[in-house]
């Protein structure tokens, strides 16, 4: 199946836009816009909004249609969780059933960064958006070591605790700090000889599974995941390793 | 001020005291103690500054050579090496950066040293009564063109030469007060580090020289825009009173300064952080500089509407903590935020009762109001409603510092037009409702006044454990934003010094004088 962006007529491929140019409002900047987004492959580009922002640089709010088109079919995704999630209780009874034992996961926003609210909205009791964190699982085991943790120091607490599952936070960053981090991480286990003991997972708002695979984690969740998508890759993992023996 | 919530005089009293009985054992340790950075900041305060050839600033060369002898305060120190050398602190400084030692300078006399301390002395409270004064005449000058509450925005791209064109653009948009974000981390740095810089990660290095770079950037938009322009930076962290001490030379106006902050949200040591924001907010007093409380950080990770007693006991700590500094009401910039999920229902009836309450508990204090940031999703055509309802409470209730929403909070370091967005919102919103606050009352009985009254309750109550148990074990014991901070743990520990019988530091002597702190 074809698609295109949906305006009010199934494949007129509307589509809005906002930017700023560095240049003073006026016909000139607005003709700026329009051509920009042409040169972008949009046709019937109008410029309805520009304002001043500042000396020198100007604010546009546009619509354009494009012919450009998406096979829906041919798509792969590569979300960490298939279909099936679990919810808390279903979670705590598949640890009961197929584990018997509490898994163990320690958690921790690493490097520079000091926001925790992504492994707080994942690890905290409270949890986030009404979906409990893991502490609150009864068959979980949760340590949230909170924000600028250095990453030997998450790795040494991962042993002392025999965790199963270490997850790493990567929130605010720049110049792509966090992409270092992250593989710095990886290649810390490593050079322990330790990246086999733990299921290692990444998480952040810039952080998608596809990211944290390539980057040699076992997934990566990133905007609109829950404690739920985390605890249920975590137990189907287990699962899996269990089997395996 | 208009009383609309009908709130108990007797309890807020109450609160008061129990404010003063928690806050009160804490400054007896502190009166008994001073700290690394507490003495760097009187030496930058006598003029320590510039670095070594490895960029270690001066003030850490001195005390770094003073290590066991810190007991007598580093001043003594440094002035003797001064009146030793017959060399001006620029001369003084230089050959300390060159390598000379002045605990080895045998001690002179003490006539010549406490001469010598007085002229630094002068020098220092001249320079900042200059900072004052200069704010003072140009708040006259443009008096009525600050919009009210003051539109605060930030920037943070890490380079002091690229925040300065987005802080004249923000300044020339309409903002009030523009704060500079610091390079992720630096709070957890020992010292501050010298000159310019241009390389930070979410932030931009605290520096006296950036600080003066920044100043002189916004003076010139406050001569254009024809409108006060608040310069303002974090007093927090391993170097606070240092912080503040560039604060009050370069004329900042604000300084994010919370008396538990850095020990809950950044794990440095209790007794190191309570030392330390003492001196920090009598030298933020003296400079007239206005504190910006962090209490919108519990609710981060705590909930908004549970734990909303924890922000109001710990303005009411915050509050004593700077009266404990010297430091008047009108600075005290005490923070809260607007941080509920937006799915409750009458969410907003609690947010507009708990900025009401503290409105009407702190009328003097000019309120620091934070945006959502929590339950920011993602979907800014969202998350603009969100940000226009929390404009909307901000005027309603006459706040005082308002840090923009952000429509893109938790996709990215603001844009450009992020900023011009969000000032746009909240200049159509104040204007249009600007004197609504004044038209309304509230139900009695109904759900915000009942709000406010059980939050009071409740914030009571809390305190009253506090007093009970002491705010160090409060804090072991996770009572504050759930997070457990043992008191021997921490950064910053090994920094701190009891003062010895001969303790020595003028500056701090000087600063208690003005302040009225002395009895």
């Amino acid at each position: 199946m074809i698609i295109r962006p949906y305006g009010d007529t199934l494949d007129d491929g509307a589509v809005q836009l906002s930017f700023t140019l560095p240049v003073p409002e006026g016909p000139r900047g607005r003709e700026a816009a329009r051509i920009f987004m042409e040169k972008l492959g949009f046709k019937h580009a109008e410029v309805v909004h520009s304002h001043a922002m500042a000396e020198g640089y100007s604010f546009y709010v546009a619509y354009a249609k494009t012919e450009i088109f998406v096979d829906y079919d041919a798509i792969h995704i590569e979300e960490a969780t298939g279909e099936k999630v679990y919810s808390m209780n279903e979670s705590c009874e598949v640890i009961r059933e197929q584990l018997g034992r509490k898994v163990v996961i320690v958690g921790a926003c690493t490097g520079f960064d000091a926001h925790t609210v992504g492994i707080d909205a994942i690890m905290n009791m409270k949890g986030y958006n009404h979906h409990y964190g893991l502490e609150r699982y009864p068959e979980i085991e949760a340590h949230n070591l909170g924000a600028q943790v250095p990453n030997d120091k998450l790795i040494d607490y991962a042993v002392k605790v025999n965790a199963d599952a270490i997850l790493v936070s990567q929130i605010v960053t720049q110049k792509d700090v966090h992409i270092h981090n992250m593989t710095e991480f990886i290649e810390l286990l490593q050079a322990r000889n330790l990246r086999e003991r733990f299921i290692v997972i990444a998480g952040g708002s810039r952080i998608g599974n596809k990211l944290a695979v390539e980057l040699g984690y076992d997934a990566g969740f990133g905007k609109g995941s829950y404690a739920d998508h985390v605890a249920t890759f975590i137990i189907d993992r287990l699962i899996e390793k269990k089997q395996d023996y | 001020m208009d009383m609309k919530l009908n709130l108990s005089e007797a309890k807020i009293a109450r609160a008061r005291e129990l404010a003063v009985a928690i806050v009160n054992p804490v400054m007896e340790f502190v009166e008994a103690h001073t700290s690394l950075t507490v003495e760097r900041a009187a030496l930058r305060l006598a003029g320590a500054d510039g670095a070594d050839a490895d960029g270690v600033p001066v003030p850490n060369l001195v005390v770094d050579q003073l290590k066991g002898k810190l007991e007598n305060g580093a001043l003594l120190y440094y002035i003797n090496a001064l009146v030793k050398t017959g060399e001006t602190v620029e001369g003084l400084n230089a050959k300390i950066a060159g390598g000379l030692r002045v605990d080895e300078i045998p001690l002179g006399d003490r006539g010549a040293i406490e001469k010598k301390t007085a002229e630094r002395i002068q020098a220092f409270a001249e320079r900042v009564k200059r900072n004052r004064a200069h704010r003072e005449a140009k708040l006259v000058q443009y008096a009525g063109k600050n919009h009210s509450p003051m539109l605060y925005l930030i920037v943070a791209t890490g380079n002091i030469f690229e925040d300065v064109k987005q802080a004249q653009a923000a300044a020339e948009q309409g903002a009030d007060v523009v704060a500079v974000i610091r390079t992720t981390a630096q709070s957890l740095l020992d010292y501050v580090p010298y000159g310019a810089t241009t390389e930070g990660f979410g932030g931009t290095y605290a520096t006296q020289e950036n600080f003066r770079i920044m100043r002189q950037a916004l003076d010139e938009a406050v001569d254009k825009q024809g409108r006060y322009i608040y310069l303002t930076n974090y007093a927090s962290g391993l170097c606070m009173p240092e912080i503040a001490a560039m604060g009050a030379l370069e004329r900042l106006d604000m300084m994010l300064n919370d008396s538990m902050y850095g020990i809950l949200f950044r794990d440095i040591n209790m007794y190191r952080t309570f030392v330390d924001q003492k001196f920090s907010r009598m030298i933020n007093a003296f400079a007239g500089v206005i504190i910006n409380t962090g209490e919108d950080n519990y609710l981060t990770t705590s909930d908004a509407v549970e734990k909303a007693y924890t922000v109001l006991a710990s303005q009411f700590l915050n509050e004593r903590f700077a009266y404990a500094a010297g430091m008047p009401a009108r600075l005290m910039g005490l923070g809260h935020a607007f941080e509920m999920d937006p799915t409750i229902k009458n969410g907003f009836l609690m947010e507009l009762a708990q900025a009401q309450m503290a409105r009407e508990i702190f009328p003097e204090a000019p309120l620091k109001y934070m945006p959502p940031t929590k339950f920011m999703t993602g979907d800014i055509f969202k998350g603009v409603v969100q940000n226009a309802l929390f404009n909307f409470v901000s005027q309603a209730t006459n706040q005082g510092i308002h840090l923009l929403g952000m429509l893109t909070e938790a996709i990215h370091t603001p844009f450009m037009q992020d900023r011009s967005l969000a000032l746009e919102n909240a200049k159509y919103v104040m204007n249009n409702m600007a004197d609504l606050s004044s038209e309304i009352q509230f139900k009695p009985g109904g759900i915000i006044m009942n709000r406010a009254h059980q939050v009071l309750d409740e914030a009571v109550a809390f305190l009253e454990r506090i007093e009970q148990i002491g705010l160090m074990d409060a804090m072991e014991k996770g009572e504050f934003a759930d997070i457990k901070r043992p008191r021997d743990m921490g950064k910053g520990l090994d920094g701190l010094v009891k003062k010895g019988d001969e303790y020595y530091n003028p500056f701090e002597s000087f600063l208690k004088s003005e302040l009225g702190l002395e009895r």
